[in-house]
């Protein structure tokens, strides 16, 4: 059913040129996320009350509309009112907004978890409330969260296929680009498969790294 | 060694408390405790179970800020509202958990490094040598790159001393440091307190170790519902026929032990 010259001449080329736009999707959406995520998740647990609450209300929001919808909204909506986003701009800035709701879940019950007791001893110790933040709370609360985040960058690989239907062409636009010319979807789409398989074995190999790389006894799974 | 008799009761105390009191959820936790501590005395805060041991050393240090008196420190009042006067105050002030609160992301020297490097500013290289030395101290040096996962309950409260102990402080408080740990690892941190003590270390600690208090308390606080009702020296409060509050509540601690042991 594979025909070699079909896969070499047609399908990798476009596949390839998708995979570098969805590759350009996911990095900064994935740090960005992550970087936001762990600022709101602070905030949600140490903010001002009115802070928390616009947090926990935006957290709210990004999480119980459906990504398609957001994307939507970014890239048809917002023209409304006067903005316009290249579907590119659009893509990361939903993905951003999503899966910074979405890790500062993950960021918030971390930070929950962390006793108070340890709170207390950094207090007596004479540490104020924004070093005892930087040395003991979020050295904590990120090796907590590690675990769920790097799940969310896992969803992140596969939803940011998404972006094709508001016309940003990555891997899953391109082959259906493809498919449809040349009505080969079985191929097409196994090889897309492949691909996002790849590349969510790359990134699973990347946070395990890193998970080992934080590794402290008494934190998460043990060392295997 | 310092024995009780040798304790000075001259000049001005190192920490004085006038009329703490604290209301907290609508209830009175704490009513117009006053005391005098003065250099090298340690006093032991006995009491029935939620009569306000933890919440007045808590007070002490504003980890709970009291709502009504004084806590001055050599003398001057401390200023709670300014934060840079606060956060120079509980250097000077240790402070023992129960639970030990040690940071769980940090091996035991770091545990006892950090606030060197945080609060006092030192380099990597002096905190790390004082950390050191702390645990030396404690005898703990050949446990230094462990994590708190990985000690025990007497050498994490150990190392907690070794923390507190690091800052230099003038004051130390103590919330019940042996309660939470097992029976055959209380000796070794009592030992550690007790090396302080003779030491000349000025402490405040809520305990029921009997033994130990009766050895080396000068003066035994007898709290219930928020208030002071007893004080005095071991001898006065634990003389057998005193009846006191005190011994009436201790010679139960006592029972209680015996049929648990
Ligand atoms: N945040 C709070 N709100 C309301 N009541 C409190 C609060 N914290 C403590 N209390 C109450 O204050 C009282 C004193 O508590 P505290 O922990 O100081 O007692 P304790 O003498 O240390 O007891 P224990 O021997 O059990 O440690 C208790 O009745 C407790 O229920
Ligand atoms: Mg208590």
């Amino acid at each position: 059913m594979f025909d070699v010259d079909f896969l070499v001449d047609r399908v990798f080329p476009s596949l390839n040129a998708g995979l570098w736009m969805s590759v350009k999707l996911i990095v900064p959406s994935a740090v960005f996320g992550l970087l936001f995520g762990v600022i709101i998740g602070i905030v949600r647990v140490f903010g001002k009350p009115w802070m928390q609450r616009v947090a926990n209300a935006y957290t709210a929001l990004f999480r119980g509309v459906p990504l398609l919808v957001q994307l939507f909204i970014l890239y048809f909506g917002l023209p409304n009112i006067g903005i316009y986003l290249e579907p590119y701009a659009a893509s990361v800035l939903g993905f951003i907004l999503c899966s910074a709701a979405y890790n500062s879940e993950y960021v918030r019950g971390a930070l929950l978890s962390i006793r108070q007791g340890q709170l207390s001893a950094a207090q007596a110790l004479g540490f104020s409330t924004m070093q005892t933040l930087i040395s003991i709370v979020v050295p904590q609360a990120v090796r907590r969260a590690l675990p769920g985040c790097g799940n969310e960058i896992v969803y992140l690989i596969k939803y940011s296929s998404l972006a094709y239907v508001i016309t940003c062409i990555e891997l899953t636009g391109e082959a259906k680009v493809l498919a449809s010319r040349t009505f080969r979807f079985t191929e097409v789409f196994l090889v897309v498969g492949a691909y996002y398989l790849f590349l969510v074995t790359v990134a699973s190999w990347l946070l395990h790294k890193v998970e080992e790389r934080f590794h402290i006894p008494g934190f998460g799974r043990p060392r295997q | 060694m310092a024995t009780p008799e040798s304790v000075t009761t001259s000049g001005t105390p190192i920490l004085r408390l006038e009329n703490i009191g604290k209301t907290l959820g609508g209830k009175r936790i704490l009513s117009d405790i006053s005391m005098d501590v003065d250099k090298g005395e340690l006093k032991v805060l006995i009491g029935p179970s939620g009569a306000g041991k933890s919440t007045l050393l808590q007070c002490i240090n504003y980890l709970i800020p009291p709502d009504e008196g004084h806590i001055r420190l050599e003398g001057r009042v401390v200023d709670a509202s300014r934060k840079s006067e606060l956060y120079a105050f509980r250097q000077q002030v240790g402070m023992i958990f129960q639970d030990f609160n040690l940071f769980d992301h940090l091996d035991a020297l770091s545990n006892v490094s950090i606030a060197l490097r945080k609060v006092r500013g030192m380099s990597r290289k002096a905190a790390a040598e004082r950390a050191m030395a702390e645990l030396e101290r404690v005898g703990l040096a050949n446990r230094a790159t462990l994590y708190p996962a990985q000690l025990s309950g007497g050498q994490k409260q150990r190392v907690a001393i070794a923390r507190a102990l690091a800052m230099d402080p003038k004051v130390m408080l103590l919330d019940e440091p042996t309660s939470a740990l097992d029976p055959e690892l209380v000796g070794e941190v009592l030992a550690v307190i007790r090396d302080l003590a003779r030491g000349g270390m000025t402490m405040v600690m809520a305990s029921h170790q009997m033994d130990f208090t009766r050895a080396l308390a000068h003066e035994i606080l007898f709290m219930e519902r928020g208030s002071i009702i007893e004080r005095g020296s071991p001898a006065e409060l634990l003389a057998p026929g005193s009846g006191t509050r005190t011994a009436d509540f201790c010679s139960r601690l006592t029972d209680l032990c015996e049929e648990c042991s």
